[in-house]
This record gives structure tokens, C-alpha cells and sequence, in this order.
């Protein structure tokens, strides 16, 4: 039974096209509790560990899915005929302020940038990587931004939690980088709020759209 | 003086402070505050003389520098001072920026999905739009572009001829239709096939929209790729429906 319930969770995974929560699983299993199915889970990721599999499973926003590693990404988007997803290096920073600020709103993210990210907010939006999540109680009503779970899903993330934390950069000169790996990671500001602190925090403002 | 200036790309002032700092090896928590204003204010010069337009952010920025500047010239800043170093003002947005910028790059270098991995099914890559759901009906600017492929075609006579108008949309509207009386479903290209120049093709279309206009006729598109037909809607039986623009029969 035990090697059964891991075969069903793998059918399951193999024919989603999203990450599935060990709550949907649980829902398509009769009488299954979660720590099985956890269990389970492990063994799974486990196999295709040691098997020398082309594909892992993966936790991503607060579920599961099954990817192809890396390696095999040439072959795959040759096979698929479209080039690498990519976004620019202005519209990276300005999904990570907002991902690290959030709930933000644009006057904040042009704060940082110094310039006008209306086209980039735009392609954000458009790729569903930021979703509006209310209006800020200022003159004008101005929007305010979040990621989404297609954001966490993209960028290989379980949670806002897990994020790469900022880090605290004390001097710098030689290079950032060599500057920053020596110094200790400091929680960033994103981190200390809940997504489901965002999510309420927002609730209210959501209704008055 | 000839010199030559690879200028970056920035995208804001705290770039172009960001870049300074680099490039001179400072300390952001002890910025040469006079130094950096300086060259921040040539590279605004160079970008002007070059034409780039400048923003009114960097503007901000070169008065905030000189008034740091100008506010550590001034007597009384000693050491142990109850206030605060003025370049705090810009070191704070600058490391906050800078730590942003960071986690910008590390975010970029993850597992991407649909540079990276991928995952079964659709949807699964941040580049693809929903599918536009083609419209079966066909819109002005399909009608636009079939009028140019049909204006294409001629192109091998093309010149500049001014003459006497010789078509009126009234003709043309009553050729159609008697080209319709013939056949009741036909090509959108049909109907120019005997025309002569570029002015009697334009006429034609007016015809046609003309008629579109007064409902005499139905253009449509089978499907998404064929080509564009016209079919009659008006009475075979009553065939005085087009009245011309002086009320007699057509």
C-alpha cells in the first residue's frame, strides 16, 4: 500500500501543471493523512535523486512539481522552438524591489530606481510576475504592487520567506561582491512580514477598488 | 582636446552615484563628498553634450550633492559633533539601493523556469501571453490589409497620373452589385479585377465599405486564413435597393 500511495502522488504530479500542495494530494487520496503523504513525498524526491533522473521534484510555492534539471535546458527549448524566458536587468531590479518592499507603490520603486518604470510595471503585470493588490490611502490613490505566486513559482522560491536575504554591506571599493560575501546576512524587511499578514493587511483596501 | 568617453548605460542618478563610487574606490560610508559631486556633475555635462535627455531625478540628485557639499565646508563639524554626517543622506539610499541590486542579480541566477527547468504542461514559462483568440468576423484593418495586397499587385503600374475623376462611388457601388447579381458570393478580389489605376481601386473600396455601410452586402472570412468573400443581402427579386445619391433607381 505503501509503495501504491507513492505511485498515485506521482501520477498526480506527473499530470498537474502546477505545483500541487500536500492539501490538494491529500484531497484526491481517500483517508490519507499528511504525514504519509509527506513521507511518501520524500521517497519520491529521493528516487529521482539517486536514480540519475533528467527531471527532480521540486518545492515551489508551497507545493510540489516535477522539473527537468538544468543541465537539459538546451535540448528542452529547442524542443519547445522559443528562446529562454529573460527579463532585462532594469526589470529584475525593479521586481526585486518590489518583491523586497512589497506592498509598494510606485512612487517607493521610482524612489530607488530615479526612473520612470510605468513600461516595466507594465511587463510585470503583462507576465504576471506582480499583481496589483489594492490602492494606498494617498492623493491620487496610488497603486500598490505585490508578487505572485507565478513569481515564486519562476524564481524556484518555496515562499517571500524564502527570498535571498539583503546583506549588509559595511565597505566596498574592491567590488560588492568580495565586499558583501564577507559580512553577515542580515534579515531583509520582506521577510519579517507574513504572506498572510500581506494578504489582510491588503484585504480591506482590495474592496474599495 | 580629443578624447574618447565609453559612457554606460545608467538608468538613474543612484547608478551613475554607484558607478562613481566604483570606479573611485571609496568607502560609501566615507564618500569624498567634493570629489564625487564633481565628477557627478561632469558626467551630467558629458550626457548633455551627447544628447541623452536628462531626468529631472539626476538634477535632484547633483543639488542634493552640492548641498552636502556645501554643508561639510561649513565650520563647527568636529569630531564627536552630535550631528549626524550629512553624506548619510545619500550613503543610506545607496547601500539600500545597492543591497537591492544584489539580491536583483542573485534572483536572476536562480532556476529559472523556462530559462532553467521546466515543468510538464502549459503555461509554465514567465514568457508566454494567453493565446489571442482569433475573431471570425472581419475587422477594418483585415479589410485594410487585403485592399493593400490587392494595391500591391498593380504595383508594376505604378505612376502618377492626375486626371479627370473617372469613377464615382455611385458606379462602382452599382458594378458591384451587378456583379453580385451574377454570382451572390464572391472573392473580395473580384471586385477590382477589371480596374485600371490606383484611383479606381480606392474608389472601389469606398464602394464596398459603402455598401457594407447600408447593409447590401455581408463580408466575411470562413475561416482565420482564407480569403475575405462578399455575399449579397439584398432581395434578387426587388432590384431597385440601391437608390443613388439623386433618388433614382440604380
Amino acid at each position: 500500500m505503501e509503495k501504491q500511495l507513492k505511485l498515485i502522488i506521482e501520477s498526480l504530479l506527473f499530470a498537474a501543471d502546477k505545483p500541487l500542495r500536500v492539501r490538494d494530494i491529500q484531497e484526491c487520496l481517500a483517508d490519507t493523512g499528511l504525514p504519509e503523504i509527506a513521507e511518501a513525498m520524500e521517497t519520491l524526491r529521493h528516487e529521482y535523486e539517486t536514480m540519475d533522473r533528467s527531471f527532480a521534484l521540486k518545492e515551489v510555492a508551497e507545493g510540489y512539481q516535477i522539473r527537468t534539471r538544468p543541465d537539459y535546458a538546451p535540448y528542452v527549448l529547442r524542443m519547445t522552438k522559443r528562446s529562454a524566458a529573460r527579463l532585462s536587468a532594469a526589470a529584475m531590479e525593479t521586481l526585486a524591489i518590489i518583491a523586497y518592499k512589497q506592498p509598494v507603490i510606485r512612487q517607493e520603486i521610482e524612489q530607488f530606481r530615479g526612473v520612470d518604470t510605468g513600461g516595466i510595471l507594465r511587463t510585470l503585470l503583462e507576465k504576471n510576475l506582480i499583481r496589483i493588490m489594492g490602492r494606498k490611502h494617498l492623493p491620487g490613490r496610488p497603486l500598490i504592487y505585490g508578487t505572485t505566486r507565478k513569481f515564486l513559482e519562476v524564481f524556484d522560491l518555496n515562499s517571500l520567506e524564502s527570498l535571498p536575504k539583503l546583506k549588509e554591506i559595511k565597505e566596498f571599493g574592491i567590488g560588492e561582491a568580495q565586499a558583501t560575501q564577507t559580512h553577515e546576512s542580515k534579515t531583509p524587511a520582506a521577510s519579517t512580514v507574513q504572506e498572510e499578514a500581506v494578504k489582510t493587511k491588503t484585504g480591506g483596501k482590495n474592496s474599495q477598488f | 582636446m580629443d578624447y574618447n568617453v565609453k559612457l554606460e548605460m545608467f538608468e538613474g542618478p543612484l547608478d551613475l552615484l554607484l558607478h562613481l563610487i566604483h570606479k573611485n574606490e571609496v568607502d560609501i560610508f566615507d564618500i569624498p563628498i567634493s570629489s564625487i559631486a564633481d565628477q557627478y556633475l561632469d558626467y551630467l555635462e558629458l550626457m548633455k553634450s551627447l544628447e541623452m535627455s536628462i531626468a529631472g531625478d539626476f538634477l535632484v540628485m547633483a543639488s542634493t550633492l552640492i548641498h552636502i557639499k556645501s554643508r561639510m565646508l561649513l565650520p563647527g563639524r568636529n569630531e564627536g559633533d552630535e550631528e549626524e554626517d550629512p553624506r548619510l543622506e545619500i550613503a543610506r539610499p545607496l547601500l539600500e539601493y545597492m543591497q537591492l541590486k544584489e539580491v536583483a542579480q542573485e534572483l536572476s541566477e536562480r532556476k529559472i523556469l523556462g530559462r532553467d527547468v521546466f515543468a510538464r504542461g502549459v503555461g509554465t514559462s514567465f514568457d508566454e501571453y494567453p493565446d489571442m483568440v482569433p475573431k471570425p468576423d472581419v475587422t477594418l484593418f483585415q479589410l485594410i490589409d487585403a485592399f493593400r495586397r490587392v494595391v500591391a499587385l498593380g504595383e508594376g503600374q505604378r505612376s502618377l497620373k492626375v486626371s479627370l475623376e473617372k469613377w464615382s462611388v455611385k458606379d462602382k457601388v452599382e458594378s458591384i452589385i451587378a456583379l453580385l447579381r451574377e454570382k451572390s458570393d464572391i472573392f473580395f478580389e473580384e471586385i477590382f479585377a477589371k480596374n485600371q489605376d490606383i484611383s479606381e481601386l480606392v474608389v472601389t473600396f469606398l464602394a464596398l465599405l459603402e455598401l457594407v455601410h447600408m447593409g447590401l452586402i455581408k463580408v466575411f472570412q470562413p475561416s482565420h486564413q482564407s480569403r475575405i468573400r462578399l455575399s449579397a443581402c439584398f432581395d434578387e427579386s426587388n432590384p431597385s435597393v440601391y437608390r443613388g445619391e439623386d433618388g433614382k433607381t440604380a
